[in-house]
């Protein structure tokens, strides 16, 4: 197996590790999001939703573990590549252009990649550490143990701060998905004159639709469940 | 001197050697709209020289935009702003009176400077060493004619083969990776009848050579397209990923 | 003394090449390995020699001054390749090839050279072929041609406005292979500053590490000198800035016989002079004449706008004067024509421009053909030219262009320094006194890829060289020498910087050994050099240190050349009291202004000897045409 441990380092096959986790990612989201989507039906839709899954928990155990090792992969992987790639630009004394001038020659999403999904990562954490943690492990104030799902996402969403940082990162998710998705298609070499501007447009609606599909909950929570408004 | 030259601050990067530390320094020119970028340094250095000062090192040899031994970045753009040209090509007319400009090498560790504004390009040289060919002794080629291909595939092989080699994908490339210009080498051979036998073995061979050399990974943005003087489209990058994917994982001779 | 031997083989000109193949003196494969060869230069002629000669198994080190192989000029040649393959089905022949060369050369070429240029050219299109070079195609697949000057049948293979640089990227494909193979050893960024003789015969030679500064010395049993021409003698010219005749012009002070050197091309269409600071002139392919229509306004002072000169205040002067060749007259045809009404003051604006028209054949193929044909071209005109070439015609000049004087060699392409081999456009070609478009490309290849290989074998295999030793007194005192004019350009320390008197040079020789020569021009222009000779070694200023990369030392050294081989480009021009294809003296012309060659007394090459600076011996190889007629060239 000595060729596929070599051919997953090269420079090419580097992408393609980045491509399949992200495509594979691309379609938890909307899974994921199409499941949350449930929070707009009230709290008997979502709870019902949520008790649905624990049914069939063996099989959401082993989907979660692979989950958990595309993430870490994709991470793992894009940490690596920006630290190699890092070292390409000519050192800290010959590297830097005085003037930059790569706004103008390619697109922001495309350059942000590592900020994007640096900051997704740090809500990633933090959005396991409250929800997962308390559907799955512990929750202090036992909605869990009783179903209550939706509370639990209500009383988190009633946080400001956590409502904020919630919509800033799944913005810049959707970012990162704009070029991930295309650049994905790019990678595997499906980079066709005929269906090529079709998958940039297809993923730019995508990730549109990822953003402020996973905005729309912590902002419906805050102002009109949790009449902040 | 005509009088409608305009006047500009260059600041032109100066450095010894590779080892040298570097900086701007500032120069005050006035020059011909008509002038290339490039016969504006002449005329700087001429002056340079005239003034016993060490003028400034550049290249530039057929000042057509073919041989691609010019290249400069000029206020953050490999070969200037203007698109589908090469550094000999800019003119002056292209910048107004009083503009500041930064004229910069291009930057990348697999791109050592060796002096001013000159870099060392020769591993573009060994990456091409490395599979950029088609294996065939001169003498052993059939009738030109007797294998037809198509005039759409010849028209895209020969969109890639316009490649001019001058490192202006590198240089725009934020992880300074070479694969537009690996690409369309490997491209053009892949889409012609004659490269097709030692596609797979190529496509490998020029990747690793170009892994070893220090250029960085494809992230997508597709700056290199945007930069090359000779507009050599991303598409190419997308097929060479394509055969390197079939290589690996179909192939099993190589 | 000198005794000028061609070696044409004999037999019927179709049957001379194949019967000296066959008497070659053969090196068995495995002895190839014991001869090592140099090859400097790297274009189409060097490249292509380096990777055959290393296919073949021969040790092959190659020199380059560029920092790659690819940048060779060869790469600027845009509008395509001859060969006599007869796809168009149009009458065309190894003989008919052959007859147009000669001719377009207006006689002043050898024969059997030229024929076996033309024979050797269809191989050329198959070895591209599969070397990959991205032809330009028919729908079915089959290879496209297009016209070219000089000929009335169809046999340019091009590929789009960049066949230069497909085949040259061809042919350093090849050499890379064989760098792979570890067959030819690459030397990048060295200057050949001289060669080195062992007892009269090329064993080497010394180069300049253009990164450090060291002389270095290589020794092999051949030499090749693939190092192209001398155009940027004239300063402006369409040749790339670092294109020079130091490699050529050191080995013609070493001995070899430089042949024909006033015989020098002025292309007819080029952008024209913008200004003073400009750097050199850019082509546009001759091939737009195939389709664009050359004229300037009948009466001198019309200084209309293009566009509103009506059709019957135009001269279209090509067109007029050679209704059978029309705009695809040859080029020095072209070129004096322009010339000429320019000088009648109906140039463009009455300067030096003459209009290059595209609206018919927009009318009549439509734009898009129009930009399918030649797009690239017409994108470089507007990008320096800012007007659009669509909307308003094109203004073109004539500028030097290619130089068909160059080495003396016979015809195994040896000049007359035995190990000494000179190909491509350095050697004095097979193109006599013009050479036609898109031929030169194919001169490149042939010498490289298909006479050289087999020629250096017959040397190797006849003459048995021994291997120098490159510690011997004979590099070592070539080395000193160049060491020293190395120090001595760099201690002059005068006023003038190197363009300064490279320019007055291009000036003093493009108006009197330019498109037209005349006896008091000359003489007077030799004594001009000769003075701007010595205020050079009196007067430049070259700054920096010998051990460092210096581009203004590398440019002093090859103008000290240049001031050198432009008196005796001079000397050549008075000594061809004839007019002949780019050589044009005034006093041998009909009365419409075309040349009259005096074949009686000039039908010879005339091959230059080195005694010292400013002082040559005239040897003289007699033209032989024995499958020809001497005709008038007539292209009306």
């Amino acid at each position: 197996m000595g060729w596929l441990w070599e051919s997953l380092n090269s420079s090419i096959g580097k992408k393609i590790v980045m491509a399949v986790t992200g495509i594979f990612l691309i379609i938890f989201l909307i899974v994921h999001l199409i499941g949350n989507i449930t929070l707009f039906f009230g709290p008997d839709a979502f709870n019902g939703y949520v008790s649905t899954l624990d049914v069939v928990k063996p099989l959401i155990r082993v989907i979660e573990v692979v989950l958990l090792a595309v993430f870490i992969f994709h991470i793992f992987n894009g940490l690596r590549l920006w630290l190699e790639n890092k070292k390409t630009q000519g050192g800290k004394f010959f590297g830097k252009y005085r003037v930059n001038a790569s706004s103008e020659n390619s697109s922001f999403s495309s350059r942000t990649m590592i900020i994007s999904g640096s900051i997704v990562f740090i809500f990633l954490v933090l959005h396991l550490g409250t929800f997962f943690w308390r559907f799955n492990v512990h929750d202090p104030q036992g909605y869990a143990d009783t179903h209550q799902y939706f509370f639990i996402v209500s009383e988190l969403f009633g946080i400001w701060w956590y409502s904020a940082l919630y919509v800033i990162a799944v913005l810049l998710l959707g970012f990162h998905l704009n070029h991930g998705f295309q650049s994905a298609f790019q990678t595997f070499g499906w980079n066709n004159k005929k269906y090529f501007p079709l998958i940039q447009k297809f993923g730019t609606v995508y990730a549109i639709i990822m953003a402020l599909g996973f905005a729309s909950m912590p902002v419906y929570f805050f102002f009109f469940y949790g009449g902040n408004l | 001197m005509g009088n409608n030259n305009i006047n500009l601050t260059l600041n032109i990067w100066r450095q010894e050697s590779a080892e040298a530390k570097g900086d701007f320094e500032k120069f005050k020119v006035s020059v011909s709209p008509d002038a290339s970028i490039l016969e504006m340094l002449d005329e700087l250095n001429n002056k340079l020289e005239k003034e016993g000062k060490i003028p400034i090192a550049f290249e530039s040899d057929c000042r057509e935009g073919i041989c691609g031994t010019c290249g400069l970045v000029v206020n953050g753009h490999p070969h200037g702003a203007l698109p589908k040209i090469a550094t000999c090509q800019l003119h002056m007319r292209n910048f107004k009176d009083g503009e500041t400009l930064y004229i910069e090498p291009f930057r990348a560790t697999a791109f050592k400077i060796i002096k001013d504004l000159i870099v060392d390009r020769s591993g573009f040289d060994e990456i091409q060493q490395a599979g950029g060919y088609i294996s065939f002794n001169t003498g052993s080629a059939p009738d030109a004619n007797a294998v037809p291909i198509p005039k759409e595939i010849a028209s895209l092989a020969l969109d890639a083969a316009e490649c001019i080699g001058c490192g202006a994908c590198v240089a725009a490339c934020k992880n300074s990776s070479a694969m537009l210009f690996v690409a369309a080498k490997v491209s053009q051979f892949a889409l012609l009848p004659q490269g097709q036998p030692e596609r797979y073995e190529r496509v490998q061979a020029m990747i690793a050579k170009m892994d070893e050399l220090g250029f960085g990974s494809c992230s997508n943005t597709y700056a290199c397209e945007a930069e090359c003087p000779k507009g050599i489209s991303v598409k190419n990058i997308a097929r060479m990923n394509r055969d390197y994917i079939v290589s690996k994982v179909t192939k099993e001779t190589v | 003394m000198i005794k000028l031997d061609p070696k044409i083989p004999a037999g019927h000109i179709s049957e001379k090449w194949t019967n000296h193949k066959f008497n070659m003196k053969l090196v068995n494969p495995a002895n190839k390995r014991k001869f090592d060869v140099i090859v400097v230069g790297t274009g189409l002629a060097g490249a292509g020699a380096a990777a055959t000669l290393g296919e073949l198994g021969y040790k092959v080190k190659a020199f380059t001054y560029h920092d790659s192989s690819r940048r060779a000029h060869s790469i600027g040649a845009q509008g395509g390749i001859n060969a006599a393959k007869n796809y168009q089905n149009d009458g065309d022949s190894i003989y008919r090839l052959f007859y147009d060369t000669i001719k377009g050369g207006d006689f002043r070429s050898r024969e059997a050279n030229t024929y076996r240029l033309a024979e050797v050219s269809n191989n050329i299109i198959d070895q591209c072929v599969a070397q990959g070079v991205p032809f330009a195609r028919e729908y079915g697949g089959t290879l496209a041609n297009r016209s070219f000057g000089g000929a009335q049948v169809s046999r340019t293979f091009y590929a789009r406005g960049e066949t230069g640089q497909q085949l040259l990227l061809g042919a350093y494909s090849s050499l890379n292979r064989q760098i792979k193979l570890g067959n030819v050893q690459m030397f990048h960024r060295r200057e050949m500053l001289d060669v080195v003789l062992v007892d009269g015969v090329a064993k080497g030679i010394t180069v300049r590490n253009l990164l450090t500064g060291e002389i270095e010395s290589y020794g092999a049993q051949a030499v090749i000198l693939a190092t192209g021409g001398y155009s940027n003698v004239y300063f402006l010219s369409t040749s790339a800035m670092l294109c020079n005749a130091t490699a050529v012009w050191r080995a013609h002070k070493r001995g070899a016989l430089f042949a024909n050197p006033c015989f020098t091309q002025i292309h007819p269409t080029c952008l024209p002079v913008h200004g003073e600071g400009q750097s050199k002139l850019v082509l546009m392919s001759e091939s737009l004449r195939n389709d664009g229509r050359i004229w300037v306004p009948k009466k001198a002072g019309d200084n209309r706008p293009p566009n509103e000169i009506p059709e019957d205040e135009r001269d279209y002067y090509l067109e007029r004067r050679y209704p059978s060749f029309g705009n695809l007259a040859p080029r020095d045809v072209s070129s004096r024509s322009a010339k000429y009404v320019c000088d009648e003051g109906r140039g463009v604006n009455g300067g030096k421009a003459v209009y290059l028209d595209f609206a018919d054949a927009i009318k009549r193929l439509g734009e898009q053909t129009v930009k399918e044909k030649y797009g690239n071209l017409f994108d470089m005109y507007q990008n320096i030219m800012d007007e659009n070439p669509y909307k308003v015609p094109m203004k073109i000049y004539p500028a030097p262009h290619y130089t068909m004087g160059g080495l003396w060699v016979d015809y195994n392409l040896m000049s007359n320094v035995p190990g000494l081999f000179v190909a491509g456009e350095a050697n004095y070609s097979d193109h006599g006194a013009n050479r036609l478009g898109a031929s030169a490309l194919m001169q490149g290849l042939a010498d490289g890829y298909f006479i050289i290989p087999y020629t250096i074998g017959n040397y190797f295999g006849s003459e048995k060289p021994a291997k120098p030793d490159v510690n011997s007194h004979e590099f070592k005192e070539s080395k000193d020498e160049v060491l020293e004019n190395v120090n001595k350009l760099l201690s002059i320390n005068g006023k003038q910087t190197v363009d300064e008197i490279h320019k007055k040079l291009g000036h003093l020789l493009i108006d009197k050994v330019g498109m037209s020569r005349d006896e008091p021009g000359l003489k007077q222009v030799i004594k001009d050099i000769t003075e701007l000779r010595d205020e050079f070694w009196q007067d430049v200023k070259v700054v920096g240190k010998g051990e460092d990369l210096n581009q203004n030392l590398e440019r002093a050294g090859r103008v000290a050349d240049f001031l050198e081989l432009g008196e005796l480009m001079a000397v050549d021009a008075l000594n061809r009291d004839e007019s002949c294809g780019a050589h044009f003296r005034v006093g041998h012309e009909t009365k419409d202004g075309e040349a009259i060659r005096n074949d009686e007394e000039f039908a010879y090459v005339a091959a230059w000897e080195f005694e010292k600076v400013g002082k040559w011996n005239l040897h003289k190889e007699n033209l032989e045409f024995e499958f020809v007629e001497l005709a008038t060239r007539s292209y009306k």
